[in-house]
Order: C-alpha cells, then sequence, then structure tokens
C-alpha cells in the first residue's frame, strides 16, 4: 500500500502501476454491476478463474471484474483484449471457448459477437455497434474499463489528477468560478446550475460545511446513478473532495438507496481505499486539506429524494421536506450550509476540473452543457443506459441508439423525468434534448429516465400508474399532495376501469392546476406533470376509455377480451393445458378459442403462445 | 431476542441518534423484520423516544414490524417493469400464494412485496426472491420460479436451476 503524500507521489504511483503492467497478457473483462449480475455473471467469473486456473494460465490471463457497459440487454457482456471483442449473453459454458480461442490464439468467436438485426452481420469491436456510435462517454467512460474495486486502476486512467491539480494550482474559489462557469446544471432532476449552488454556499457564514451526495435514485426506469457507484466509484469520491475544497467542508456523506446492495459495497470499499492510499482524511496529498467521507443507507422512500428531506433523512429522522428557502446551500444539515448534488453530478466534476470549463461547454445547447446519460428502456430494440451530448434528438436516441421500437411496433411515446415527468409524442420526435426544450415540451429532464412506449402502451394507465407510485409516496405532510394525489388517483381508476364520466378530465386539469399551486415540495407540484402531458397529446385515449368504455392499447383489463385468432393458432394445446380457469377448448391441431365469461385475463396464455395468436380486442 | 447481536449494533454505530435509521436496518436483518420488544429495548438503551423509532419503522419501506417468510419475492413495479406487464404478474403470484402485498404465507416460506426500482431496467420486467434475480417475467414463468423454493419434493419436474 501506497501512502500518497504528495502531487509527485500520485503521478510515481501511476507511473508504476503503469509499469507493472504486461502488455502480453491478455485481460479479460467481466461485467459485474445489478444487470449483469442478475444474468449471473458472477458464475461466469468464478467459471473463467477456475479455467484459468486449471489451465495455470495465470501469467498470461488476468481476469478483471468491471462496471456497466450500458448496453445491459446483452449481458452478461464480456470484452477481451487485446482483440477487443465485445462478447453478448456469455454463459459458463461460453468460458473454455473464449479462454482457447480468443484469449490464447486471438481468434473472435462469432456466435458471441453482437449481430446487425436487419443485415445479421457480427460486429467486433464496441464502437463499431450503432448503440455506441453516437454516444459521447464522458461521465460513464471509465464504466466497463477499469475494476471499480481497485483503486489503482482508477489511478492509473487518470484518476484523482483533477484532485491534485484542484488542491494545488488552483484556489477555492477558483475552483467555485470553473464549475460556473461550465455551465453544468444538476444531474438530478431540478437542472439548478452547480456553480452558483458552490458560490452561494461557499459565501454563507459559518465555519463547519457539508457536501452531500444524493444517491438515492428513487425515479422508476432511471438507473444511471447506479450503474456509477457501481461501476466508478472513486470518480463520485473524488468530485465530492473536490467540491469539499471548494466551498470549504470537511465532511461529506453519500445518501444511497438500500436497494442498491452493490452500490454500497463498491462505494465503501472506493471510501476505505482511498483513506488507505492517503486520498481522503487527513492532510490529503500533504496540502493541510481534511476531508472524510461516510455513507448513509436510505430506507426506500421515494420522498426522500427531495433534498430537504433527504437532509432530514441523514439526520435520523422519518424525512419529510420543509419549505424553502432557506435552502440547504444557506441552512442545510444540522442547520449548517450544505451542497447537495446527484451522484452523476459529482462525477462530472474532476472531467471539468481537468480539461477546464470551455472544453466543457462546448458540449451541449445554449442552455444545458456536457453530457447526459439516459436509461433507455421500455419498448426500445437496444435498452441500457446510454451517453450523449445535451442537444442529441430524440429520433437520434430512440431510433439511431435505440434501434426504433420492438417486434415492429409503432411507437407511440416517450416518458422522461420519471413521476415528476411527462409524456412525449411522436410529433416532437426531432427536439433536442436538453432541460428546457424538455420544460416546454411538458416534460423534465428528471434524472434521465427515458421509457419508450409503443402501440401496446396505454397512456391513461400509464398517468394512472404514475399517479398510484405518488399516492403512496407522497409523505403527507401537506394536503393539496396528499388529498390531491387520492383524487387524481380514483378519477383515473374510475376511467381504466370502464366507470369514467363525462367531466373526468376536466377535473384532472383543475386538480392538477391547485396541486401544481399549492404543494410544499417538488413532489406535489410535480406530480400533475405525468396526467397533464398525457391529456394534452393522448387525449382521444382518455376519450375512448370513458366515452366508448375501450381501451386502444388493451392495457386496461376490464377494456378489453383476450382472443384467439383463428387463422395463427394451431393447435399445439399449450394455452389450453396452462390455463388456471380452464377458459380454453379446443381440439389437438384444431384453432382454439377462450371463453369470455371464464377468463380472468391473468395473461399466461398471451404471454406463452409461441405463435402469437392470442390478440387483444 | 439476542440481546448480544443488539448491543453490538448499538456500539457500532456509537448509540448515536443521527443513525437510528442505519441501526435499524442492522437490527432486521437479525430476524428479517423488527419485534416489538427489540424496539423497545433499544428506545430504553438509546434514550431515544418510542414514538420517533415507531415513526421511522412505518414511514421507511424497508422496515416491517411483522415477520416475513424465509424467502421475500420483491416483484419490481418501476416504469419499465410496468410497462412489461408486472401488474399481471404481480396478480399470478398473489393468486398462486393466496397472499396480498405486505404478507406472508402460512408456511412462512414466502413474503411478497413490490419494489419502485430495483435498477435493472433494461431487464424488465423484473422479480427477485431472495438473492435471485429473474429477468423479462411473465405470468407463465411465476410458478416455476416459486417451485424452486419449495423443497425438492414439491418442486416442479422442470424448475429451472
Amino acid at each position: 500500500m501506497h501512502r500518497i503524500r504528495t502531487i509527485s507521489d500520485l503521478e510515481e504511483l501511476r507511473q508504476s502501476i503503469l509499469a507493472k503492467r504486461d502488455p502480453e497478457k491478455v485481460v479479460i473483462g467481466v461485467c459485474c454491476t445489478t444487470g449483469c449480475q442478475a444474468r449471473r455473471s458472477g458464475k461466469v467469473i468464478d467459471a473463467f478463474e477456475n479455467e484459468i486456473r486449471e489451465k495455470g494460465l495465470q501469467d498470461k490471463v488476468e481476469i478483471k471484474k468491471t462496471g456497466c457497459h450500458g448496453f445491459c440487454e446483452m449481458g452478461p457482456i464480456v470484452v477481451v483484449e487485446p482483440t477487443n471483442s465485445f462478447y453478448c449473453r456469455v454463459g459458463t459454458k461460453d468460458v473454455t471457448d473464449i479462454v482457447s480461442e480468443t484469449a490464447l490464439k486471438d481468434k473472435v468467436i462469432d456466435r458471441l459477437l453482437w449481430k446487425h438485426p436487419a443485415t445479421k452481420e457480427a460486429v467486433v469491436s464496441q464502437n463499431d455497434i450503432p448503440f455506441y456510435k453516437k454516444q459521447k462517454k464522458v461521465v460513464s467512460h471509465n464504466s466497463g474499463r477499469i475494476d471499480p474495486t481497485n483503486i489503482e486502476d482508477y489511478i492509473a486512467v487518470g484518476g484523482y489528477s483533477a484532485l491534485a491539480k484542484g488542491l494545488t494550482a488552483m484556489t477555492p474559489a477558483g475552483v467555485v468560478e470553473t464549475v460556473v462557469a461550465s455551465g453544468i446544471r444538476g444531474r438530478g432532476g431540478g437542472g439548478f446550475p452547480t456553480g452558483i449552488k458552490w458560490r452561494i454556499c461557499s459565501s454563507a457564514p459559518g465555519d463547519t460545511k457539508y457536501i452531500i451526495a444524493n444517491g438515492d435514485e428513487g425515479d422508476p426506469g432511471a438507473y444511471m446513478d447506479r450503474s456509477l457507484m457501481e461501476g466508478d466509484p472513486h470518480s463520485i469520491i473524488e468530485g465530492m473532495i473536490i467540491g469539499g475544497f471548494a466551498i470549504g467542508a470537511r465532511e461529506g456523506i453519500i445518501y444511497v438507496r438500500d436497494e442498491y446492495p452493490i452500490a454500497i459495497q463498491h462505494l465503501s470499499m472506493a471510501i476505505k481505499q482511498a483513506e488507505e492510499y492517503g486520498l481522503l482524511g487527513h492532510d490529503i496529498l500533504g496540502t493541510g486539506f481534511d476531508f472524510t467521507i461516510r455513507i448513509s443507507r436510505g430506507g426506500g422512500a421515494f420522498v426522500c429524494g427531495e433534498e430537504t428531506a433527504l437532509i432530514i433523512s441523514i439526520e435520523g429522522k422519518s424525512g419529510t421536506p420543509r419549505a424553502r428557502p432557506p435552502y440547504p446551500a444557506i441552512e442545510g444539515l444540522w442547520g449548517n450550509p450544505t451542497v447537495l448534488n446527484n451522484v452523476e453530478t459529482f462525477a462530472n466534476i474532476p472531467k471539468i476540473v481537468l480539461n477546464g470549463a470551455p472544453w466543457y461547454s462546448d458540449m451541449g445547447t445554449a442552455g444545458s452543457k456536457g453530457t447526459k446519460i439516459f436509461s433507455l428502456v421500455g419498448k426500445a430494440k437496444n435498452t441500457g443506459l446510454v451517453e450523449v451530448k445535451m442537444g442529441t434528438t430524440l429520433r437520434e436516441i430512440i431510433f439511431d441508439i435505440g434501434g426504433g421500437i420492438r417486434k415492429s411496433k409503432r411507437f407511440k411515446a416517450v416518458q422522461t423525468g420519471g413521476p415528476s415527468g411527462g409524456c412525449i409524442p411522436i410529433s416532437k420526435i426531432d427536439m433536442p434534448v436538453d432541460y428546457d426544450s424538455l420544460r416546454d415540451a411538458g416534460a423534465i429532464m428528471g434524472s434521465g429516465g427515458m421509457i419508450v412506449m409503443d402501440e401496446t402502451s396505454c397512456m391513461v394507465d400509464v398517468a394512472r400508474y404514475f399517479i398510484h407510485f405518488l399516492m403512496f409516496e407522497s409523505c403527507g405532510k401537506c394536503v393539496p399532495c396528499r388529498e390531491g394525489l387520492k383524487q387524481m388517483h380514483e378519477i383515473l381508476k374510475n376511467i381504466c376501469e370502464g366507470r369514467g364520466q363525462r367531466g373526468d378530465i376536466e377535473l384532472l386539469s383543475d386538480l392538477a392546476g391547485v396541486m401544481t399551486t399549492a404543494s410544499l415540495c417538488a413532489l406535489g407540484g410535480t406530480a400533475p406533470n405525468p396526467v397533464l402531458s398525457t391529456i394534452r397529446y393522448f387525449r382521444d385515449e382518455y376519450e375512448a376509455h370513458i366515452f366508448e368504455k375501450r381501451c386502444p392499447a388493451g392495457v386496461c383489463k376490464n377494456l378489453f377480451e383476450y382472443v384467439i385468432n383463428q387463422e395463427r393458432c394451431n393447435g399445439c394445446t399449450l394455452c389450453r393445458l396452462r390455463c388456471p380457469q380452464e377458459a380454453i377448448f379446443g381440439e389437438k391441431k384444431k384453432p382454439h378459442v377462450i371463453d369470455p365469461q371464464r377468463c380472468i385475463k391473468c395473461g399466461i396464455c398471451y404471454s406463452i403462445c409461441k405463435r402469437e395468436a392470442i390478440r387483444v380486442k | 431476542m439476542d440481546l448480544k447481536k443488539v448491543d453490538s449494533i448499538l456500539e457500532k454505530h456509537g448509540y448515536r441518534h443521527s443513525e437510528v435509521i442505519g441501526i435499524m436496518q442492522d437490527l432486521q436483518e437479525i430476524e428479517n423484520y423488527l419485534p416489538q420488544e427489540m424496539l423497545r429495548y433499544v428506545s430504553g438503551k438509546l434514550e431515544l423516544n418510542l414514538t420517533r423509532i415507531f415513526d421511522i419503522a412505518t414511514f421507511y419501506k424497508c422496515f416491517s414490524l411483522v415477520p416475513r417468510g424465509r424467502h421475500i419475492i420483491r416483484v419490481c413495479c418501476g416504469t419499465a417493469c410496468h410497462l412489461g406487464g408486472a401488474a399481471r404478474n404481480l396478480e399470478q403470484v398473489k393468486r398462486l400464494l393466496n397472499v396480498e402485498e405486505g404478507e406472508t404465507t402460512e408456511d412462512l416460506t414466502f413474503s411478497l412485496e413490490t419494489v419502485n426500482c430495483l435498477g435493472a431496467c433494461a431487464l424488465a420486467p423484473v422479480t427477485v426472491v431472495g438473492k435471485d434475480y429473474y429477468d423479462a417475467v411473465h405470468p407463465g414463468k411465476i410458478e416455476k420460479i416459486l417451485s424452486k423454493y419449495y423443497p425438492e419434493s414439491k418442486r416442479l419436474p422442470d424448475a429451472q436451476d
């Protein structure tokens, strides 16, 4: 272990790590974060390690656990250097081949490569896959390349150089002004200029100040924060230390969701290693600056993503928001000035400090600088995390990177910004994505969830889903949010279940106005957005539910029936045998029928039919 | 109640009131829920009002005041999972186990919970049993998944590993 006491120590360490590396050694990188682990990448790693041990290849091949590559749908992902082969959906059965062919003979294994869906052409390198071509990886650059549990891997790629530069070549005010000039805005949802927040906090009176990283990623459908915490935890830590130096704080806290066990594990390891190397704690890099970081685990409350609620939660109470002002930058944790930023914001800071504000502000649009990670999920063909420059159009993200819609269905809408966001229709598909354009379209940037919907997604059901979500997550402190959500949910539920009435749409809009104006915090204030944006762009779907008692997408259970397409059904009997209600009849090898009286619409037949003969009417 | 374990957790957190949420998370790991007597004991040891402890225990979703099963089923109801049919999956689990959300089966094998988002959205719809993740779940798969957690004699013949 090397305790780093000066800047030159850090550079020496970096050189010695690089010198120790054997250029002849093959590196097999296996993603070990949540997405790939869910697909048993842990077993793949074990199998590789066994294989290497059994064949005595320890000197020739290295197995590296890496962070997320973003193309989570294709996991477990394995990348073999130096051929740079990008292997998808790797299982334990593929391990022997990868070692004997690719690692030892530099031969690429065709069956494991990504194939272009139209041309069936196999692509070897990650950069040639359309999913990656239009991306600009800045914040997520290291993730997937380095071992997040090994600080030396981070140092080897230039990690902690920004800290060294900030602490020795810059003043705290200089760091703040660099962040201001970069134009970066908060990546958690609000989009407040980060530099301005730092400036306010640094000039706020008080000797004790705090830095808090918000890793309470509550928006359903967004997971870039998890990926960063798991795949590149040191970049967040480095950003926080620089932040502490800039505003004059000596203590930092990372607030992480309890649902993210691997993130907590990797962050804890990273903090411990940074302390051991002298990059955290007392007298960092011999500059006399002290800074510590600890982790606070969340308890599964969505409202704790709101800054005042999060701070109260760290203080050990139930996290209910309070009125602002005073803002946390003036009066935050324990009443002291506190900078609270999203983990993705902090991960941007080392890049800004190292490369300078002009480099950063060159990317993006007039009001939104830099890059943003989006979680492109839902009905797109290629799903996962994508990082693009601000101002990239929705079409580029969904159709070029995402590859369009699955199963040749039609694109209907994209939902951005989580429960506070909205649904954007096809007419706005060429809109450049930034904070302001999304707001004008009735949605928000939020934390960067981008959920693609097709013709099988019911927009009224989506609105009901978000309101139901928020109804349970509302802390109940203020009336407009607590009661407004309950009433809105009641109306939407009635519409979805076939009890909608004339006037419901207007009533929803009225309620929305009151909630937006009178709620205490952003949870209630933005809660009507999913309803308002779906009414704005998909009013016809509401009307079909209310007046025709029909769910065009076939989602709302009371408003559709399952039927079997007589031409497609070949009488395989699978659905008949699995139906829990014995509602399906028919002879072997002859088309079957469903008895609508017995059918409870559990969806088993629909999901298991191999010929897609079961349809929604 | 294992007082030694409880005391060592309180010790680890230095009896700090600000860490009461972390303390309770650690305590919950002992028996998978927070028994009342344990909370009363902790309240005395920390010299912290019992109402504050119950406030926290009922506010945060991660805490349970009733015993839970050996395997906790968490059906993810995030947006991507919802679009993929999470609601149908949840109904199927309820039907098969005859429990509602937040309840435990009589034989204490399973507890059923929903979760807002597990951050594995590209694999939607996701359901987690204990620490095992299942991706692209549909109603037809659920019986097979659950049967893995019963003793071998009760398993379906083709239950996957």
